[in-house]
């Protein structure tokens, strides 16, 4: 079957039911999105299909039919995307393990609300767990990343 | 690690002279061609200069912190390095990790307490054991790795020197260059292979605290671009050629046998290469983690019975029949509490906490390849020499020919001490001998087959006087967790466990009569050291039971504290949290506060918690703290750490916990064994103070005041004591 990810197409061939997070991760060797629970309880394979944040984890790959952007189609570290500048700026990451799919997350969050409330901000973000608990930065980074968005 | 010394020294023979050689440099068998090592801490090569920092980054920073140790003596920018953990070799031993295992409080600076810390220095280097843990990194390399790169500077110099031939006292560096009175500028770059063939000064000068420029400043983390891109590469994310995928399926009865297998079903499912046994579990080796993960769940595996009491209420009762048993530590015995509670006591209550699972974000996982002879492994571990001795035994080559690369990890918190999952994928990779096979543990598998925080309990009894303790008598009881981690490798414990006792018997309170007694419980389900290892616990009973004090000698808390509090830092860092947090003020209907002290680690925290009882539950609004650690080299990672900690302790707090059933752990994912959420997770405001004698690390001690200050805090709003954790299991939490 094909799969568009970061722009790319893929062929790959493996059963219809692997979750699309295992199919980036050993067959196409896309380890930006991370493998933390399997049951869409963690966030950190989360991606972006056709600009939505989705967990990875949880979707056949034969459900696929959007585009897939993971945290490496995002930005890079030579052109970043404004959340990954503002969580290099607030120094976000700790271990870093839940970064991406937090990333993920804040950056779909804002490509649909310039400007999050607080609450809003919870709702969206319930979904991704931290053990690190940075949570206090990953906060301010989305507050800073959502001003330096509607300065664009 | 609380290891005592007598624990360690325990049939280590060793002499003063071997405790003087150092270790070879592990670096010279790593160089390429044309690169040199100046220190075991420095590779040169003619395109770039990369320090060594050789100690598990698990998140909590301390790459960035060791490496800039390092640049500040050497006098490079940080920007302008590679920073990489290196090989494991005995030659990055932790000097202090064993310091806390001693039995003198941290506050105790006298020449015997001093003494017995230096000695635990001895066996220290005989073990050669590279450990990250203790939050002992920071006080071990403090001086060792400012003086390597003062010592690579000066050999530099004097290359330099030589090159232009003028005196060494007319040359000065300035960001990774030796600039001579000319104006004329080598880099460092150019003069490293003449530098390699001059001795390094062994005791070079240190510059003056006033004179740093990259210490004592919130520096950007080394590794902070990578981990938001992307592109920063775990265990779990390391690619090889012809790489294969693997898991494993344990005993849920930890440590029981495998006595069975079918793997009829399984074994034709897609993907499948291999399923074979291996100590109590069996493996599945695939061409994709998950074809792996979906075949282990069709083996029809039949299971040796547990080895340990089979449910949490057994187990229990075992830490409760400790409390019968002869002690296991009593260090802290002043004036004479069994008088002074003859007649009754005034307040005394019993608490209890679980077992809880590390549940580090990234499970466990590991890579390794037997090929041509040689092992080679990448794992993050905390314990690198000991994760290549256990590897070497399990594939049968010496360890000589084990190439452990430490990765970044996805967490660690003392589970990564451990080197179980490791030897799971060295099995593999024995199975598979010339393949690479990558082993990752389901979140299931993590969950079930942790070695856990010990469960716990506490008994006090006290009497009050004059708005303060006139007696307190502490009693706790626990499996010791230092006991199961060391007979994993072979070690056994022949005195006291520190740890049952830790952040209790130690804490600086004048009280006239105070007791703190440990008491053993038998090891039943494998324990080990969880962020912040006793003081998990030990804090929460200690500073309950003090807040129990207060409220039947009518005193408040924090001013009684005060008053009993002995040691000065430990004052000040109580003081500071009482003005950040304006203690004492009004607060709306329905709320309130707690504080709670713990000197952990060497390292006095106060910290305080608002909460709100609402029509949802219980809300927690602000937490405050004070920490000091003597010197504060990075005071942005400083704090990061204090927040990250105190949202760990909270999640502990409030909701986690591991319980037994027919010999199984019941919880196996993060809906039955979740952290806190962004939702619930407080704005913290951290001031760190710097009254310390010695300098600290930070990665644990943040946490134990935690839990304290919420129950405190529920009780100020409710009225309702919280005596056993996780919290949620007696009042709401919104
Ligand atoms: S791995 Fe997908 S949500 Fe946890
Ligand atoms: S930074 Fe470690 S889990 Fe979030």
């Amino acid at each position: 079957m094909k799969l568009t990810v970061n722009g790319s197409e893929h062929e790959v061939d493996v059963n219809d039911d692997m979750p699309l997070l295992w199919v980036l991760r050993d067959e196409l060797g896309i380890t930006g999105p991370k493998y933390g629970c399997g049951i869409a309880l963690c966030g950190a394979c989360t991606v972006h299909i056709d600009g939505v944040a989705m967990r990875s984890c949880v979707i056949p790959v034969a459900a696929v039919s959007g585009e897939v952007t993971t945290i490496e189609g995002l930005g890079t570290p030579a052109a970043l995307h404004a959340v990954q500048r503002a969580w290099i700026d607030q120094q976000v990451a700790q271990c870093g393990y839940c970064q991406p799919g937090q990333i993920m997350s804040a950056a779909a969050l804002l490509a649909n609300n310039p400007d999050p409330s607080d609450a809003e901000i919870d709702i969206a973000m319930a979904g991704n767990l931290c053990r690190c608990g940075a949570y206090p930065r990953i906060r301010s980074a989305i507050k800073a990343a959502a001003a330096s968005l509607r300065e664009i | 690690m609380l290891i005592g010394s007598a624990a360690i020294a325990g049939g280590v023979v060793f002499g003063y002279w071997r405790y003087r050689t150092p270790f070879d440099n592990p670096l010279l068998a790593t160089l390429q061609d044309g690169e040199v090592a100046l220190t075991t801490y420095l590779r040169i090569h003619r395109t770039g200069i990369t320090i060594v920092a050789p100690r598990a980054e698990m998140g909590q920073g301390v790459h960035t912190t060791l490496a800039a140790l390092v640049a500040e003596e050497l006098d490079v920018a940080l920007e302008d390095v590679q920073v990489e953990h290196g090989p494991a070799s005995k030659a990055y031993f932790n000097q202090v990790a064993f310091e806390e295992g001693v039995p003198f409080a941290v506050t105790d600076e006298g020449a015997l307490a001093e003494g017995v810390r230096n000695f635990t220095h001895v066996p220290a280097k005989l073990l050669g054991m590279q450990i990250t843990g203790g939050s002992s990194s920071i006080p071990d390399a403090f001086v060792k790795m400012r003086k390597a790169g003062a010592a690579a500077r000066m050999v530099l110099l004097a290359a330099a020197a030589k090159k232009l031939n003028v005196a060494q006292n007319t040359l000065t560096t300035s960001n990774g260059q030796v600039v001579a009175a000319d104006g004329t500028r080598i880099p460092y770059t150019e003069l490293a292979e003449l530098a390699a063939e001059i001795e390094p000064p062994g005791d070079p000068e240190l510059k003056e605290r006033a004179d740093w420029k990259l210490l004592g400043r919130s520096l950007p983390r080394v590794d902070m671009a990578a981990k938001c891109t992307g592109t920063a590469e775990y265990s779990i994310d390391v690619r090889l050629p012809g790489l294969l995928y693997a898991t494993v399926r344990m005993n849920p009865q930890l440590g029981g046998e495998l006595l069975s297998f079918d793997a009829t079903a399984a074994g034709a499912m897609a993907g499948v290469r291999k399923i074979e046994s291996l100590p109590g579990g069996v493996m599945v080796i695939a061409s994709n983690t998950w074809y792996a993960m979906q075949a282990a769940k069709a083996i029809n595996c039949t299971w040796g019975p547990a080895v340990y009491p089979t449910t949490s209420e057994a187990q229990f009762a075992a830490v409760d029949n400790a409390f019968a048993n002869g002690y296991d530590s009593r260090f802290l015995d002043n004036g004479d509490v069994d008088d002074a509670l003859a007649d009754g006591a005034d307040v005394e209550a019993e608490y209890a906490v679980p077992y809880l699972a590390h549940a580090t974000m990234e499970p466990l996982n590991a890579v390794a390849w037997l090929h041509d002879g040689r092992l080679d492994i990448w794992a993050g571990t905390q314990a690198p020499t000991q994760a290549v001795k256990d590897s070497a035994a399990i594939a049968g080559i010496d360890a000589h020919r084990v190439h452990l690369h430490t990765t970044l990890m996805g967490g660690g918190f003392g589970r990564r001490a451990e080197a179980d999952f490791i030897n799971t994928a060295v099995h593999a990779a024995t199975a598979m001998p010339g393949v690479p096979v990558k082993l990752t543990w389901s979140r299931e598998e993590d969950t079930t087959h942790d070695t856990y925080r010990p469960l716990a309990k506490a008994r006090f009894r006290a009497t009050v006087a004059n708005g303060g303790p006139l007696a307190f008598d502490l009693a706790l009881a626990a499996p010791s967790a230092i006991a199961s981690q060391l007979s994993r490798i072979g070690m056994s414990i022949p005195g006291p466990d520190m740890s049952i006792v830790q952040a209790a018997w130690d804490q600086p309170y004048a009280i006239a009569n105070y007791r703190v007694t440990g008491y053993r419980a038998p090891v039943m389900t494998p324990i080990s050291s969880w962020r912040s290892v006793g003081a998990s616990q030990n804090g929460f009973f200690h500073e309950c039971a003090l807040d129990e004090i207060a409220h039947a000698a009518g005193a408040d808390p924090l001013q009684m504290r005060l008053a009993l509090l002995t040691h000065e830092p430990s004052r000040k860092v109580l003081e500071a949290v009482a003005e950040m947090s304006g203690w004492g003020g009004a607060l709306p209907e329905g709320r309130g506060r707690g504080v709670a002290f713990v000197l952990s680690f060497g390292v006095p925290v106060a910290e305080v918690i608002e909460v709100a009882a609402t029509g949802n539950g219980i809300r927690i609004i602000k937490a405050w703290a004070a920490v000091d650690v003597g010197i504060a080299l990075d005071p942005g990672n400083i704090e990061a750490q204090v927040q990250s900690a105190i949202n760990f302790g909270l999640s502990a707090a409030i909701m986690s916990e591991i319980t037994l059933k027919d010999g199984v752990v019941e919880q196996s994912n993060f809906h039955n064994y979740d952290a806190i959420r962004i939702v619930q997770a407080p704005d913290i405001e951290v001031r760190i103070l710097e009254n310390g004698t010695k300098i600290r690390g930070i990665g644990e001690p943040g946490l134990p005041p935690a839990a304290p200050a919420l129950a405190n805090a529920i009780f100020a709003a409710t009225g309702q004591r919280m005596r056993e954790l996780p919290l949620r299991k007696h009042i709401r939490f919104a």
